[in-house]
C-alpha cells in the first residue's frame, strides 16, 4: 500500500477514536433514551429498543409547557435583541463616529460582568416588579445578556459589505432607514441568520438566570431538566428521553452555524 | 462631461455620515445596556455596605465594612476561591492542550472529516444541566454508571466520583464541555494559516514535529490567548453543573465563588453578605476582562 494511504487510514482511525470518545456521553444518552427503566440502570448495549419513554414524556403535558417556555424565551429574546442590535450595528459600521470604537468595546465589557455579581439586585428587582417566574422577565434578561454579542456579530457582517453599495442607494435618494431595510438586510441575510441561530442557542442553553429567576411557571427546559437531579436514579430512561428532545434541535442549529459561531464567540478576533 | 462632476470621495462619504443622525439607531442598545450595567451594579455595591437579611426585617442600617470583614474571615470564602482557581486552572490547561492537539488532528486529511468534526464539537451545544445529569447518573454513578461498569469488567476498584473526588469529577465534566470550544476556535485559526508557508517549510525538509513547533504553535498563540480569556470569564461563573451534581458538597468541597454567593443570597437570604461576595466576583472578573478587551481592541479597526 502506498504510504500516503496508510497515513490517511491511520489518521482516520485516530481522529474517529477521538470523535467517538468526545461524543460518547451524548451517544450514551441517546441509547438510554430508547431503553426501559430496568435496562437503563444496567450499562449494556443488549436491549430491545422502545419508544415508550418518548411517549411518556410526550404525554406529560408539563414537558410541553417547559419546552414552549424555552421556545418563547429563545425566540422572543432573539427577535428583541436583533431589533435593538441591527440599527446600532448599521450606524456604527457605516457612519462611524469618534466614539464608535469605544461604544463597541464598552458593550463588550458589559458581557464581562459576572452574573452572580448582580444576582441579588436582579432577584429583588424581579420580585418587586412581578417579573419573577415570568417569560417576559427571562426574555428581558436573555436579551440583555446576548445583546453585546449580537451587536458585534451584526457589526462584523455589515463591515464586510462595501460602502459603495449603500452609496449607490444614497445617490438614488434612499434614506438611512431605507438603505438598511432594502439594501443592507437582503445582502447580509445569511449573516443575520447565523447571528439569530447563535442567539437562540445561547438563550436555549442559558442556565444561571433561568435557574434563579424562574420556577414552576416560566421555567425553560434547562431548569426543568435540573429538577430531575432528585430523586436520584429513578427515571434515567425518561430523563434521557427528555434530555434528548431538549438537546436535539440545538445540536442541529449548532452544527449548521459552526463557522460563523467562531466569529460571534470570539467577538471577531478569530475569523 | 461626467468626469468633471466632483464625486464625493469614499472616506468623505463615510465621514459625511455626520449629516446622518446616528443617535436614534444606536441609542436604544446603549440605553438598555447602560441601565442593565449601572442599576444592578450600584445596588450590589449599596447592599454590600448594608445590614440586610430578608429573613430578619429588623436588621437594617449601614454596616460599614462589616459584610466584607465577615466575608474575609469566613473560611468558606477562601476554600471557594481555591476551588474556583482549581476549577478554572485545570479546565483551562486541559482544554487548551487537548484543543490544540484536536485542532491539528482534525485539520488533517482523513475519511469522514466533516462528520467527525461535528461529533467533536457536539458537547458544546449540550445544555449545562443535561451534561451534568448525563455525567452524574449515566457515566459516573458508582453503581449503575458506565464508568463503574467498565471498572468492574476490568477488575479495577470502582470510583465514587462525586463523593470521593468531587472537584475532579466536575473538572472532567466541564473540560468535556469546553474542549470543543477550544478545538473549534483553534481549528478555524489553523485553517487561516498560510498554506504556502507550510508547504515551503515541508519542501525544505521540515518534519511534522518541527512544523507544529515552529509554525503552527506560534501562529496559534493569539487565538489561544483569546480562548483562555473567554473561557476564564465563563468558567468563573460555573453554576448549573455544580447545582445539579453536588450542590457544592460534600461539605463545601465543590463550592466555588459563584455557588457560595448563590447560597448566601437565595438560600440564606443574606443580601448584604451575598452582595459583598458579588463585589469580589466582579473585581476578579474585571482583572481578566481588562486583558481580554485590550487584546480584542488591538484587533478592531473601527
Amino acid at each position: 500500500m502506498n504510504p500516503k494511504l496508510v497515513r490517511k487510514l491511520a489518521l482516520t482511525v485516530l481522529a474517529w477514536s477521538v470523535a467517538g470518545i468526545m461524543f460518547f456521553p451524548v451517544a450514551w444518552m441517546l441509547v438510554t433514551a430508547f431503553k426501559t427503566e430496568i435496562d437503563a440502570v444496567t450499562p449494556s448495549l443488549v436491549f430491545s429498543p422502545t419508544f415508550e419513554n418518548f411517549v411518556v414524556v410526550d404525554q406529560r403535558a408539563d414537558y410541553f409547557k417547559f419546552a414552549m417556555n424555552s421556545v418563547v424565551i429563545a425566540f422572543g429574546s432573539t427577535i428583541l435583541a436583533l431589533a435593538l442590535a441591527v440599527p446600532a450595528a448599521y450606524a456604527m459600521a457605516f457612519y462611524p463616529g469618534r466614539f464608535t470604537k469605544d461604544i463597541l468595546l464598552w458593550m463588550l465589557s458589559t458581557k464581562m460582568l459576572p452574573a452572580v455579581g448582580v444576582l441579588v439586585p436582579m432577584y429583588l428587582i424581579f420580585r418587586n416588579t412581578g417579573l419573577l417566574d415570568t417569560r417576559t422577565g427571562l426574555i428581558i434578561v436573555h436579551t440583555l445578556v446576548n445583546l453585546p454579542i449580537i451587536v458585534w456579530m451584526c457589526y462584523s457582517f455589515f463591515k464586510d459589505i462595501p460602502n459603495e453599495i449603500l452609496e449607490a442607494g444614497r445617490m438614488d435618494g434612499a434614506r438611512p432607514r431605507e438603505q438598511l431595510f432594502y439594501l443592507l438586510l437582503p445582502l447580509t441575510l445569511p449573516g443575520i441568520g447565523s447571528t439569530a441561530l447563535l442567539a437562540i442557542i445561547l438563550s436555549w442553553n442559558e442556565a444561571f438566570w433561568s435557574l434563579n429567576l424562574s420556577a414552576a411557571n416560566a421555567a425553560p427546559l434547562t431548569a426543568f431538566i435540573a429538577s430531575f437531579s432528585s430523586p436520584e436514579g429513578l427515571f434515567w430512561a425518561k430523563l434521557s428521553a427528555a434530555s434528548t428532545m431538549a438537546v436535539a434541535p440545538i445540536l442541529i442549529f449548532g452544527w449548521l452555524t459552526q463557522r460563523q459561531l467562531v466569529r460571534g464567540l470570539t467577538f471577531g478576533a478569530v475569523k | 462631461m461626467t468626469a468633471t462632476v466632483p464625486l464625493p470621495a469614499t472616506p468623505a462619504a463615510k465621514g459625511g455620515g455626520r449629516a446622518v443622525r446616528t443617535l436614534p439607531f444606536i441609542a436604544p442598545s446603549v440605553a438598555v445596556l447602560l441601565v442593565w450595567m449601572i442599576v444592578p451594579l450600584a445596588m450590589t455595591l449599596w447592599f454590600s455596605f448594608q445590614r440586610y437579611n430578608l429573613l430578619n426585617p429588623f436588621l437594617t442600617g449601614f454596616a460599614g465594612v462589616e459584610n466584607y470583614q465577615y466575608l474575609f474571615e469566613d473560611p468558606a470564602l477562601w476554600s471557594a476561591l481555591a476551588n474556583t482557581l482549581l476549577l478554572v486552572g485545570w479546565v483551562l490547561v486541559s482544554t487548551v492542550v487537548l484543543g490544540t492537539l484536536f485542532a491539528v488532528l482534525f485539520d488533517q486529511d482523513f475519511f469522514g472529516r466533516g462528520v467527525a468534526r461535528l461529533f467533536v464539537i457536539a458537547p458544546f451545544f449540550v445544555m449545562p444541566t443535561v451534561s451534568a445529569l448525563i455525567w452524574k447518573n449515566l457515566l459516573m454513578h458508582p453503581v449503575n454508571g458506565f464508568f463503574a461498569y467498565v471498572s468492574r469488567s476490568l477488575g479495577l476498584p470502582v470510583i465514587d466520583w462525586f463523593t470521593n473526588i468531587p472537584l475532579t469529577a466536575i473538572i472532567v465534566m466541564v473540560a468535556w464541555q469546553w474542549v470543543p470550544f477550544a478545538t473549534l476556535i483553534l481549528l478555524t485559526a489553523i485553517q487561516s494559516l498560510d498554506r504556502d508557508q507550510m508547504e515551503a517549510a515541508r519542501m525544505d525538509g521540515a518534519k511534522s514535529i518541527a512544523l507544529f513547533r515552529y509554525i503552527i504553535v506560534p501562529h496559534l498563540m493569539r487565538p489561544i490567548a483569546i480562548v483562555v480569556m473567554i473561557e476564564t470569564l465563563f468558567l468563573l461563573s460555573i453554576f448549573a453543573e455544580i447545582l445539579v451534581t453536588t450542590s457544592g458538597g460534600p461539605g463545601v468541597a465543590t463550592t466555588n465563588l459563584t455557588y457560595l454567593i448563590y447560597v448566601r443570597a437565595l438560600l440564606e437570604f443574606d443580601v448584604g453578605g451575598a452582595s459583598a461576595g458579588g463585589v469580589v466576583a466582579i473585581i476578579l472578573a474585571n482583572i481578566i476582562a481588562f486583558f481580554l478587551i485590550r487584546t480584542i481592541a488591538r484587533n478592531l479597526t473601527a
